[in-house]
């Protein structure tokens, strides 16, 4: 088992033709995903490495089943491209894209509200599922098929985590980037209970960072419903109130969403919270008693 | 991105919000000018800069002379604020605002800005106004109002009647409510179009002539809006940002200024936080935020050095790179190119781990640099705080 997608789940690309699109787009292909369509407003007819090209969401869901989108459309037209995808009939969507106006998603949000449909991100790395599907732009190789399930607000840092676990030989089963911006399509208290019930997750990594209080309200979470251990690093300790570190959402502003109150919160909530990056792969192995 | 208090006002009339007639003024003869202008009984003189705290730091000057403004003027005019939020160096005065009096009979509190947790944006207001919002909502949170407006239809009637009645103007003022509820769907129309991450009237005063006014104001826009209007571009002063940081920018990199002396060039900016907090558990503290993002190159790698060696407190240099989408092995390139072309006179350990990583270690260590390779991060960050003299 794994959550939220695997080897029967079947993607259209939005912005296929680009070039992040398309490098991206060849890249998933190859880890075995089925990358079976793609979207580029004017261009139906073209083929990315063999993936044909339609020119509306809706074509590419009546032509091929594709029940999942991928979108890589630059930041001004991507609130449309989300909506597009939403009102084609595609159920789960996964926006990388960096760089969405606050106040367009704000508005995208509140239209998908109540809608049988899931966004994840966007700013996000997307969600793999070790030897089924990668969906996004990690490097499928650092992944190795296990018992942990991670979730984090961050990329490269992700990366870092699973390449612990890997090396450790603990391995992963569904790894899901819910991306760095203040408002997002899916939080950490969306993803904890798919990992919960997932009979095949043991443990839950989870990766957080400053600003907002994602982290406060996954606490409140795991401390009532999360009965399997739960492993979190939260970046940003050494980060000055008032500065945006990278993301639009890493940002500690009035004094709130500090790393500290944070991790504070968790423990509280008998998270394990590692200080130290470079310790995540050995807690969880230390709380799997491994 | 911020803007100044004149800046801010000028927005807030141009959207119906009632504001002090003010000028921005940039030398004693223009002060003079205004002053005589304005004929007011009451003049003030507000020194812009991107910092609060100037009322008790002497950036806001009030008097009844018309006479005594141009002389305000030159003594504000270059003159650096220290304040609790300009840090010990202060912040050097180029502009002011030169602006009417008000008969203030009461002072509120009122902002707008997106709620993360239910993703709408949200009204806060209180009868505390003139006071630091954060210290009303620690000591007295009952006295905190918020309304959040459905993005889906937008700003209602009802949610200014709300905020009106919980603020007790009925009390205060009868004659404001209608003005204010129809003041808060200006100020709503303004965050939305114009992609404001912040709103902020502190204090919004009723005066004794029963009217409303935004007596300060400020603005500060999502970063990721601004491309959308021209006019919040033009407003940008980079006499109020960090050189280093103006160049970073222009060189698509992702940068902020600290305090400590380990420089740090990162991809991806959550394990660019995790760098600087693993810095600071060996020891030492990061001179800075860097993100060189996912495409990195050789000519991204030798503007970072450049801009991490402009800094005089930087005493070592940490590049710690996960390899994605990016080779390592482009990477070490990169460094070896850019270490050619930049000289680098402190200890520099870099760290690969991912893509090619092996390849990109062999490159670095059969380079002939003056260079520690390390491969894990902990492994890393020991070495480098080593090298620059403190233990861990």
């Amino acid at each position: 088992m794994s959550i939220l997608v695997n080897k029967n789940t079947r993607v259209v690309v939005q912005g296929i033709t680009g070039k992040e699109g398309s490098f991206h787009a060849t890249q998933c292909k190859a880890y075995g995903t089925k990358m079976v369509a793609g979207v580029t407003p004017g261009k139906a007819g073209q083929e990315v490495e063999g993936i044909p090209v339609f020119n509306t969401v809706a074509d590419a869901v009546k032509k091929t089943d594709c029940d999942t989108s991928l979108i890589f459309v630059p930041p001004p037209f991507c609130a449309d491209a989300i909506l597009e995808a939403a009102d084609a009939g595609v159920k789960l969507i996964i926006c990388i894209t960096e760089g969405i106006p606050v106040n367009d998603m704000v508005k995208v949000k509140r239209a998908l509200h109540g809608r049988d449909v899931r966004l994840i991100g966007p700013n996000c790395p997307g969600v793999i599922t070790v030897d089924e599907a990668k969906i996004g732009i990690m490097p499928g190789f650092i992944h190795k098929r296990g018992v942990v399930g991670v979730v984090s607000r961050s990329g490269t840092l992700t990366y870092e985590a699973v390449h612990q676990l890997s090396t450790l030989g603990l391995g992963e089963t569904t790894c899901v980037g819910i991306g760095g911006d203040p408002v997002n399509g899916t939080g950490f208290v969306d993803v904890l209970p798919l990992f919960e019930q997932d009979s095949e997750t043991q443990a839950v990594v989870m990766i957080g960072e400053i600003g907002g209080d994602a982290e406060e309200k996954a606490a409140e979470y795991i401390k009532k419903h999360v009965k399997k251990p739960v492993i979190s690093f939260i970046a940003g300790i050494t980060a000055p109130p008032g500065r945006r570190m990278g993301h639009a959402g890493a940002i500690i502003s009035g004094g709130k969403g500090t790393a500290t109150e944070k991790m504070k919160a968790l423990e509280a909530a008998g998270v394990r919270v590692v200080k130290n990056p470079a310790e995540i792969g050995h807690a969880v192995k230390a709380a799997l008693g491994r | 991105m911020n803007v100044h208090e004149f800046q801010a006002k000028q927005l807030f009339a141009q959207f119906g919000v009632p504001v002090p007639r003010g000028k921005e003024i940039t030398s004693p003869e223009a002060a003079a000018a205004w002053a005589s202008e304005l004929n007011t009984p009451v003049f003030v003189v507000k020194a812009q800069i991107h910092a609060g705290g100037r009322g008790k730091a002497g950036g806001v000057k009030i008097t009844k002379e018309k006479g005594a403004v141009a002389g305000i003027a030159k003594e504000l005019i270059g003159k650096t604020l220290i304040t609790h939020q300009t840090g010990p160096k202060g912040r050097k005065v180029h502009r002011l605002l030169l602006e009417e009096g008000a008969n203030i009979a009461k002072e509120l509190y009122l902002s707008i800005l997106v709620d993360r947790d239910t993703g709408w944006p949200t009204f806060i207001a209180s009868t505390e106004g003139g006071m630091e919002i954060e210290e009303v909502a620690e000591k007295t949170p009952e006295k905190i109002i918020k309304e959040a407006i459905d993005p889906a239809v937008g700003f209602q009637g009802h949610n200014g009647r709300n905020v009106a009645f919980a603020l007790g103007l009925q009390a205060m003022e009868p004659a404001v409510i209608n003005p204010f509820v129809q003041m808060l769907g200006n100020l709503y129309r303004l965050f939305m179009e114009k992609h404001a991450a912040l709103v902020e009237i502190n204090p919004l005063i009723i005066t004794k002539e029963k009217t409303l006014v935004a007596l300060d104001g400020k603005v500060s826009f999502d970063d990721n809006g601004v491309f959308k209007h021209d006019d919040v571009q033009k407003m940008r002063d980079l006499n109020e940002e960090d050189p280093l940081e103006i160049e970073a920018t222009a060189n698509n990199l992702n940068y902020v200024k600290l305090d400590g002396n380990i420089g740090c060039m990162v991809n991806g900016a959550g394990l660019a936080m995790a760098t600087m907090d693993v810095i600071k558990l060996a020891g030492s503290e990061p001179a800075n935020f860097l993100d060189v993002g996912g495409g990195a190159t050789k000519d991204t790698v030798a503007a970072g050095f450049r801009i991490l060696l402009k800094d005089p407190n930087v005493k070592g240099i940490f590049i710690n790179i996960f390899g994605g989408i990016v080779r390592c092995e482009r990477i070490a390139h990169g460094v070896i190119e850019a270490a050619k072309e930049v000289k680098i006179t402190v200890p520099l350990v870099v760290r690969l781990q991912g893509t090619n990583a092996d390849e990109g270690r062999k490159l670095l260590a059969e380079s002939g640099l003056k260079l520690e390779v390390a491969n894990d991060l902990w492994e890393a960050a020991q070495k480098i705080v080593k090298l620059t003299g403190k233990a861990a």
